[in-house]
This record gives structure tokens, C-alpha cells and sequence, in this order.
């Protein structure tokens, strides 16, 4: 008991450990549909690239989120543009969109007299969140949170056949414009956390991880959040005692988690579907011996 | 004269430089099943786009029950059947899921299903003799229970267009006389269909007439006159290949 209240004491390490529950939350929920979809890439693309529209942002003293916005608008279009007018594919777009607009990034950091230190955005500052900076995150979690699962079936709908949600009156592109919003969205509220580099992990390894545990999506929106909840609370406590960084302690439990949910899980799991196999050829074996 | 569930009027549509239709026509009554044959890249997929309104004509338009594609949409009045191929069949959905999913256009803002909505997917299940599966895993079907829940979708939407991309493909004998018989009911309830089929062989028996397409509509007639060797020489190309 002790071992779990001794970091409470400090108040910011409870501002740390909500920062985080939140975005853990957040984040595993929208992670449901990205791999589904097959847009990781794109995670990864968007949370990079809002980095000069937080910079911006900050120059100007507008909401983050406003410049991270505008920023992964400015991503996507780019990607699609690119994809679209030359030969170049849709892999090699999104590469070379994300990393110019990150590097655009540094670059103003780095023009920019501020006490904002490079490496509290790029690798996250969960030590250093202020009242304010968490004020956003709860009111832009909320917010990303609530619209997610007020649309869920539509969204749902939209990853599994867009086609047929075309022929029955809705508006696939509308849908897919919604989810990247709300990825741009749920990027700033992870930026705080594990920064900029780290953010397509809280984006992808929740959903990834529950995906292999089941095979009903509703499931999968409550087991991702629970397992990203736990693992990024635990990587907190971990780097507390170990010393180690928080960011990087939070998204390394959820790869040992994802690691071992690979291995083990008994529908799909490396390990665990072999285990249930040899179960089944015993159980055979002893029916036929009786 | 009656209006036509389905009518094309001289629709052209290019992707960049390829040409896709040129000037196709195609006028359908309501209660017919149509079947449209022709080779891959013959337009077929493209035709089925523009009458879903997905796919804008560069020229031409099409009207469905005499009004453009975008009222019938807003109705949920067309039902589509998609290939195999274009189908995440590990996608973790129930049977249940999907044919929910021919409700969304009926439901609110949340797409919160309601008593009726329910019942209305479990009667379409029924028909299509997939209630005992219901609840499996839409991958965990054979070919033709795969094909029966996306009919079973375009049932509990009701719609009164139904769209089958390849419905016969992958599938077994005993799914494909469910099909069948399934859309000769619903034609026989007003339902206006257009099956895309590579099968010619069950083109008589499933189909009240047919097209040949190549690019163009060459042909529309009965299956028994479309399907003449040398009709399907000019829609298959054969014809080309002799001059080579």
C-alpha cells in the first residue's frame, strides 16, 4: 500500500498519473479504429506533424490544439496531393510529408526564444504538467472522448465497408475527415504525455493488443482503454521507483504487454493457440483411450 | 408508360486518361432482376459506382425511380452486395453486426438500434437461414453464408434496389438456390436488382433479362438472346482477337 501512495504525496506526480489516464484513454479508444483501418501510418504521420502547429501556437499564444489542427489538415492534404498528382505511393507520401513538417518543427523550436524546453515536446514533460496544461487535456480528452463514442457505429461502420455507407446516405469522406480531426486532436492530448516521437505508440499498441483478444469491436473499445489505463499507470510507477523517463516507461509497458498478449492469447496468440491445440489432440486422445 | 427504377442516359466517366463508360444507356423496370456481364474492366464496377452516386458522370446522368441517385440514398433504398475481395473478412464484427448495419440509414444520431430494428435483423437472419450463426464472426462463414449475410443486410434495410457484385463467386451450390430463390422473392415484392455475374451458366434461371457491357451497353435483351456465342464474342473481345 505504501509502495502505491508514497507518489501520490507529491502533487505532481497525481497531475502526472491523471494527464495520462486521460490520454491513455483517449487515445486507445480512437487506436481501435486506426489499425483497423490500416492508418497507423497515418498516426504516425499526423502526430509528428502537428509539431510546428504547437510550436506556432505557442509563438502566437493560441490553444495548442488549434495549431496542431490546422498542422495535421496541412498533413493529410499534403499526403493526399502528393499521392494522388505524382507516382510517388501513398507510403512514401505520408514518409516524406511527416518527417519535412516535423523537421519544420525543430526549426522553429529551435529560432524560438522560450523556456519550453526541445525535449519536453519531442519526448513529453508528465513531470512538469501545470494546472492549465491539464485543464486542456481533460477538456479536449472529453471532448475527442465524447464524439468517438457518440459515433462510434458510424465510424465503425465507415473502417469495415464505406461503400455501403455511401449507399445508404451517409458521407464516407465526412466520416474519414471526422476521424482525422479527432486524431489530430487526441495527438495534443498525448503530446503532453509521452511527446511527439511516442504518441503513435498510445496510438496503435491499445488497439493492436485488443484486437488479438477478441473478435467483437464493441469489446475491443473497452478492453484497449483498460489496457492502456493500466499499463501507462504501471509505467508511471515504474519509472518513479527505476528513475527512469515516464514517457518512454509508459509506451515500453505497453510493448511488454502487447508482447506477451502475442504470445499468449488464447484466440490468437503465438503460444496460446498451439497450447490450445495440444489440449484438444489430449483431450482426444484420452476420449478415444476410454 | 411506368418510370424506370433504374435509368442511365448516355453516362461517360474517365479515371484520369482511362476511359471507363462511353455513353452507356441502360433503362430497367422496377420488379426485374438484371444480370450484367461483361469482362473485368468492362465498366461494370464503374456502373455500379455512378448509380450509387460515388462516381460523378463526366457527362449523362442517371435517375432512379426518376429523381437523381442522392434521394434514393437518403431513403437507405439501395442495398449493395460487394465482392469477396473487398470485404476485411477479419474484421471483428458478428453476422448480427453487419446486417445492423443495412439499419444505420433509418436510425438517429447515435444509430442507437430500437426494438424494431432488432426484430427487423433477426427476420432478415431468418430468411436467409443464418439465425444459428448469427453470432459468429463474419469471417468464421463459408463462401456462401459470407454472401447470404450481406443479402440478409440489404433485407433488414429494405431495400428496394439491391446491387450484388459477384455474388456467385466462391460459392456453394446450396447457398447460391438460396440466393436465388431470395431475389426472385424480393423482385417479386417490387425489388428492382442488377447482379454483376461472371457465371453465365445460371444467367437463365436467375436472371429476367441481362446486359452485355463493354464500356457500352452492346446488348440488353433476354439471357437467352444475350448469351449467343456470337454475342458474347463481342463482349468478350473475341472479335478483336480474330482480326489479330
Amino acid at each position: 500500500m505504501e509502495f502505491l501512495l508514497e507518489p501520490l504525496s507529491y502533487d505532481f506526480m497525481v497531475r502526472a498519473l491523471a494527464t495520462t489516464a486521460i490520454a491513455a484513454v483517449v487515445c486507445a479508444v480512437l487506436s481501435c479504429w486506426l489499425v483497423l483501418i490500416g492508418w497507423s501510418l497515418m498516426g504516425d504521420a499526423v502526430s509528428h506533424a502537428v509539431l510546428p502547429g504547437v510550436v506556432l501556437a505557442y509563438i502566437v499564444g493560441a490553444p495548442f490544439a488549434l495549431g496542431a489542427l490546422v498542422f495535421a489538415l496541412i498533413a493529410v492534404t499534403l499526403i493526399g496531393v502528393v499521392r494522388n498528382t505524382s507516382r510517388v505511393k501513398e507510403d512514401a507520401a505520408i514518409g516524406i510529408v511527416f518527417t519535412s513538417l516535423f523537421a519544420l518543427g525543430l526549426v522553429l523550436i529551435s529560432v524560438t526564444p522560450s523556456q519550453t524546453d526541445l525535449n519536453h515536446i519531442i519526448f513529453g514533460n508528465l513531470l512538469g504538467v501545470s494546472i492549465p496544461d491539464l485543464i486542456q487535456v481533460v477538456v479536449l480528452g472529453v471532448v475527442a472522448f465524447a464524439i468517438l463514442i457518440l459515433k462510434r457505429r458510424d465510424l465503425t461502420l465507415y473502417a469495415f465497408d464505406p461503400t455501403h455507407a455511401h449507399a445508404i446516405g451517409l458521407s464516407p469522406k465526412r466520416l474519414g475527415a471526422l476521424l482525422l480531426g479527432l486524431l489530430a486532436l487526441t495527438s495534443v492530448v498525448a503530446l503532453q504525455t509521452v511527446g511527439v516521437v511516442l504518441v503513435v505508440a498510445m496510438l496503435i499498441i491499445p488497439g493492436a493488443t485488443a484486437y488479438l483478444l477478441t473478435d467483437r469491436f464493441s469489446r475491443m473499445l473497452v478492453i484497449a482503454p483498460v489496457i492502456s489505463v493500466v499499463c501507462s499507470v504501471a509505467g508511471i510507477y515504474l519509472s518513479y521507483y527505476l528513475d527512469t523517463a515516464s514517457g518512454a516507461m509508459v509506451v515500453l509497458t505497453q510493448g511488454v504487454v502487447f508482447g506477451a498478449v502475442y504470445l499468449f492469447s488464447p484466440r490468437q496468440g503465438l503460444i496460446g493457440t498451439r497450447l490450445a491445440k495440444a489440449r484438444r489432440k489430449r483431450a482426444v486422445v484420452t476420449a478415444t483411450a476410454r | 408508360m411506368s418510370t424506370p427504377a433504374i435509368a442511365v442516359e448516355d453516362v461517360t466517366v474517365h479515371y484520369g486518361e482511362v476511359l471507363a463508360l462511353d455513353k452507356a444507356s441502360l433503362i430497367l423496370d422496377p420488379s426485374r432482376i438484371c444480370g450484367l456481364v461483361g469482362m473485368n474492366g468492362s465498366g461494370k464496377s464503374t456502373l455500379f459506382k455512378v448509380i450509387m452516386g460515388m462516381v460523378k458522370p463526366d457527362s449523362g446522368r442517371v435517375l432512379i425511380n426518376g429523381e437523381p441517385p442522392v434521394k434514393m440514398r437518403k431513403d437507405a433504398g439501395i442495398g449493395y452486395v460487394p465482392q469477396s475481395e473487398d470485404v476485411d473478412w477479419a474484421f471483428p464484427l458478428s453476422v448480427r453486426d453487419v446486417v445492423m448495419m443495412g439499419r444505420y440509414g433509418h436510425l438517429g444520431f447515435t444509430r442507437r438500434p430500437r426494438k424494431a430494428d432488432r426484430d427487423a435483423v433477426e427476420h432478415a437472419l431468418e430468411r436467409v437461414e443464418l439465425s444459428e450463426y448469427a453470432d459468429r464472426q463474419i469471417g468464421q462463414l463459408s463462401g456462401g453464408q459470407k454472401k447470404r449475410a450481406f443479402v440478409a443486410r440489404g433485407i433488414a434495410q429494405g431495400a428496394t434496389m439491391m446491387l450484388l457484385d459477384e455474388p456467385f463467386a466462391g460459392v456453394d451450390k446450396r447457398s447460391e438456390a438460396t440466393i436465388t430463390r431470395l431475389l426472385r422473392e424480393l423482385a417479386d415484392n417490387g425489388a428492382t436488382i442488377l447482379i454483376s455475374t461472371h457465371d453465365l451458366h445460371a444467367l437463365p434461371q436467375l436472371c429476367d433479362e441481362a446486359v452485355l457491357l463493354m464500356r457500352k451497353v452492346l446488348m440488353h435483351g433476354s439471357p437467352d438472346t444475350v448469351l449467343q456465342p456470337e454475342n458474347l464474342a463481342m463482349a468478350f473481345g473475341l472479335d478483336v482477337m480474330n482480326r489479330g
